[in-house]
């Protein structure tokens, strides 16, 4: 029995250094695992925070009917009522924090609305759609309908 | 300080147990508090729903996700394909989605075949495989149900793209992690939609809160036939697709 | 309407176009498997008291050693971020079978392989360290960890504990690598790799690639150092390969039928991959080239008589392609399964870069690494006893 412990007792090394690298690991990572994770789930909680705070760049139309009462209005009745302003104006959340910091883009009308108008048979039929280069060729679409309310002027 | 907080909720919670008259003390703190984070996730479930029937295949979803989200130049968190299918021909569409829609399409003349568009964007799966094989917890569904990327921690190891059966993931070429549709997460805690839904001219696409009863989500999918991508892949996908076409996948 | 993407063939989502694991995930189960390979024939002596294998006995833990060490390499050069490569210990996800690799890969190098070569090794470890001398002694020194206890009765003791080392060691290379199987078999979106018999077959071409290069590797040390090969262990390792190979070909054969047999959703545009993209790599080199040339040199071998040089050279020869063809099926798999969309209406393609972080010179490096840790192992811990070549007078720590 004493000698056979004597002849084992080697074996004891390998498992501290073992054991050691493993208290060291235990550690280290209840050190260095970030406080938040495991918050909500298997992630780091403070990460929801980070990507809420991105910063946004479509201000909403709801943002724009605060000061542009009038166009607001007018397309409102009329039939691009679906489509909000900064589908044609582009992002504008800059410009309606502060007006006068960023013009939103003004669009040149003919390639905009051939962007969503142009004649296509993949678009659905209830769409309303022109082929641009039969429908009143050589003129630019606003010169007839209105951009904010389409009917004819 | 954190002690006294505690107390003084505490406090204010026994007040309403007993039914009594709110504390004149404690209960504006009480109240304080949980008007400060006024976003809590746990009552919300997003989600969206897109009406094939409404999408013109104008590309403005596409611009504005990428305007909003700095989306590199040819990788897309959302797309449109195009659909094009000869009779009962299911197993052959043509399909076609150049720089993923983002400039519209080529319009088509052609009559003798059924065409029409698809976006598509990350579904937002309730079992999404891409979180199942995260190594690290870098990818999570959201306790409101957005399936988000936390860019400091992500590996870049790339498993989560081959995961995904919808093709929604790519490594951003120049942070090196996974990125992928947030589902505006920025936008939708602070009462906005998507840059995407804003951008749709015909409503084809609407964010939908599945949590908030008052949302017309509810109204949508009771009274219309919707369907998932990829259905067998059993991935509990959030977004819902009405007049979907059998040969899309 | 066809997009105009170079490389791209048909509709491919528009993230797809990219391939997301390279060359060098080519080399990660390929490595692994050699590893697994090298352990298990190495487990043939030890626990199933296979003799006639013996003479490779310490040199397929040495060959695994090395190759066990470049293993997470390839991984590690191909992560976004290397730099974030420990999270994987930090907050390990259990639901990912990726998770786990770290922890495997640990458990098999500490607990099995270095445990068992220490062990195996530990009395002439303790005898070099009192006759080496300058910084040799040093390391043997370090190496015996302070102990320097090797009478007969501790050296029982060793054996003993080494043998239920391996005897743990056997599950944990079948962990191992079918693990690295399970990676690419439990993807659900990718019909490709989906399939329960991933793990297995990746664990039989393991041992079928382990086998094979534990067997050259023995041939090209018993050259180089000008001695006799063992003939009779060099006829029961290449009976061991054909065996195995032979359950590892009727499982991918298997795998094979069933598809083509179902024939589900992703068949015509796999089945297309295979006879375009795939045709070469797939059915020239790894099934005719890589499997179907080896079998027969083998099985000609166990039907047949053939001198000494015939048979060296017909092992040589099924060796080497044996290699070549599990590196390509290693290929078609990691490669294959990223060629087809999977919307299964397109095709991309792989663009093989040289001198880039993921290309060809960086995997030729870890290919070559291995080696030289071997030779270097070779010299610090020599699997033969200096004198003798043959059998009788291997491994002094033998019962
Ligand atoms: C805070 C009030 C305010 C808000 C909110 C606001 N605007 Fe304006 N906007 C202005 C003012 C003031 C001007 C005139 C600026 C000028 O002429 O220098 C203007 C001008 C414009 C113009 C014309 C620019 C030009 O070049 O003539 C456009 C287009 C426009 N706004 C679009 C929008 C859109 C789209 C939104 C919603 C995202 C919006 N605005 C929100 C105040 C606002
Ligand atoms: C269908 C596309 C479209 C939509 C939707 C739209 N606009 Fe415009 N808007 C235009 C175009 C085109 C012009 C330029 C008209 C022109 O040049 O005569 C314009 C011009 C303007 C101008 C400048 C007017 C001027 O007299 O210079 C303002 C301000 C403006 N838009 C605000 C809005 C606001 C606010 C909304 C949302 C309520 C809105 N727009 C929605 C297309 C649109
Ligand atoms: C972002 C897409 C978009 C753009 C850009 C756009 N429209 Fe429209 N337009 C619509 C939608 C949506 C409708 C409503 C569809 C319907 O009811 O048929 C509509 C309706 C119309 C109609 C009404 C047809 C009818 O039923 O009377 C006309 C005319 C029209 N647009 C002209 C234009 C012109 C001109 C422009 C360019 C200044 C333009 N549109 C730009 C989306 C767009
Ligand atoms: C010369 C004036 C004129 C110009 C310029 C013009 N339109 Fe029209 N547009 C009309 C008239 C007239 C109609 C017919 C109105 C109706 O049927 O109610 C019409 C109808 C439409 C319709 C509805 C078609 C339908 O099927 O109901 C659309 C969409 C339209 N135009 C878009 C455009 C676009 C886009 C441009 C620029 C490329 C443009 N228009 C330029 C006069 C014009």
């Amino acid at each position: 029995m004493q000698g056979r412990w004597k002849d084992s007792i080697h074996l004891i090394r390998p498992a501290a250094v073992f054991l050691a690298g493993l208290l060291l690991f235990l550690v280290v990572r209840a050190y260095i695992v970030p406080p938040t994770f495991g918050q909500y789930g298997h992630y780091r909680g403070a990460v929801l925070d980070e990507v809420r705070a991105r910063p946004v760049k479509y201000a909403g139309q709801e943002t724009c009917a605060g000061c542009h009462v009038e166009e607001t209005e007018v397309k409102g009745k009329g039939k691009h009522a679906t489509v909000a302003c900064e589908a044609c104006h582009g992002p504008a959340a800059r410009h309606a924090d502060d007006p006068g910091s960023m013009r939103p883009m003004k669009p040149e009308g003919t390639a905009l609305c051939a962007g969503c108008h142009e004649m296509d048979t993949a678009k659905p039929k209830w769409f309303r759609q022109v082929n641009t280069k039969e429908h009143m060729p050589g003129m630019k679409c606003t010169e007839c309908h209105a951009a904010h309310s389409p009917a004819l002027h | 300080m954190d002690a006294t907080r505690r107390q003084i909720l505490k406090g204010a919670g026994l007040l309403l147990i007993l039914g009594a008259r709110a504390n004149p003390d404690a209960a504006p703190e009480a109240a304080g508090a949980a008007a400060e984070g006024a976003y809590n996730p746990h009552e919300h479930l997003w989600g969206m729903t897109i009406d094939i029937e409404k999408c013109i295949g104008c590309g403005n979803c596409v611009r504005a996700c990428a305007q909003e989200n700095d989306v590199p130049e040819e990788y897309f968190r959302t797309w449109i394909e195009r659909y094009e299918i000869e009779g009962g021909d299911l197993e052959h569409p043509k399909v076609s989605s150049p720089d993923g829609g983002k400039h519209g399409f080529p319009p088509s003349s052609e009559t003798t075949t059924k065409q029409f568009f698809v976006p598509k964007l990350c579904n937002h799966c309730q079992e999404s495989p891409c979180v199942q094989v995260c190594p690290v917890g870098a990818t999570f569904d959201s306790p409101d149900g957005v399936v988000l990327v936390d860019e400091s921690y992500c590996l870049g190891c790339r498993y989560c793209v081959q995961a995904c059966p919808y093709g929604c993931r790519y490594i951003h070429p120049k942070k090196m992690t996974v990125d992928k549709c947030t589902l505006c997460y920025h936008r939708i805690t602070k009462g906005l939609t998507t840059a995407c839904c804003e951008a749709c001219p015909t409503q084809a696409r609407v964010l939908a809160d599945l949590k908030n009863p008052a949302d017309p989500v509810h109204v949508f999918l009771r009274e219309n036939k919707v369907q998932v991508l990829k259905p067998h892949m059993a991935t509990r996908s959030k977004v819902y697709y009405r007049a979907l076409d059998g040969a899309v996948r | 309407m066809m997009t105009p993407v170079p490389g791209v063939e048909g509709f491919m989502y528009p993230n797809e176009v990219e391939l997301q694991w390279s060359l060098l995930i080519v080399l990660y189960p390929y490595i692994t498997g050699l590893v697994a390979g090298a352990f298990i024939l190495a487990s043939l002596e030890r626990v199933f008291r296979v003799k006639a294998v013996k003479p490779t006995y310490r040199l397929a833990l040495l060959t695994a050693l090395a190759f066990l060490l470049v293993a997470p390499l390839p991984l590690q050069l191909h992560l976004g971020h290397p730099e974030r490569s420990f999270e994987m210990y930090l907050t390990p996800h259990r639901s990912s079978a990726m998770a786990m690799f770290g922890f495997v890969y640990l458990w098999y190098l500490l607990v099995v392989l270095l445990a068992e070569i220490w062990l195996d090794y530990r009395a002439d470890i303790v005898r070099m360290a009192a006759v080496e001398t300058g910084w040799r002694r040093w390391l043997y020194r370090a190496l015996t960890l302070g102990s320097m206890n090797i009478s007969e009765e501790a050296r029982a003791v060793d054996d003993r504990v080494g043998y239920w080392i391996t005897i743990i060691g056997i599950p944990s290379a079948f962990l191992l690598h079918g693990y690295v199987g399970f990676i690419f078999g439990s993807v659900k979106a990718n019909a490709w790799w989906s399939t329960p018999l991933m793990p297995i077959v990746f664990l039989f071409s393991a041992m079928v690639s382990g086998i094979a290069a534990v067997m050259l590797l023995y041939m090209a040390a018993m050259y180089m150092q000008g001695k006799k090969v063992d003939m009779l262990c060099l006829d029961t390792i290449a009976k061991y390969l054909f065996f195995v190979f032979l359950i590892d070909f009727s499982l991918e054969m298997l795998d094979l039928v069933h598809r083509i047999y179902e024939a589900d959703e992703s068949f015509r545009s796999l089945d297309f991959m295979v006879h375009s993209r795939l045709w070469t790599s797939q059915v020239v080199i790894q099934i005719v080239l890589g499997t179907c040339v080896p079998l027969a040199l083998l099985a000609a071998v166990l039907v047949w008589r053939f001198s000494e040089t015939a048979r060296k050279r017909m092992y040589v020869a099924a060796g080497l392609l044996t290699l070549v063809g599990i590196f390509a099926m290693r290929w078609n798999v990691v490669i294959g399964g990223q060629l087809f969309s999977k919307s299964y209406l397109g095709y991309t393609s792989y663009k093989l870069d040289f001198a880039t972080r993921e290309g060809l010179l960086p995997a030729i490096v870890l290919m070559l690494l291995p080696f030289a840790i071997l030779w270097a192992l070779v010299k610090l811990l020599p699997p033969w006893k200096p004198e003798e070549g043959d059998r009788d007078g291997v491994c002094p720590a033998a019962p």
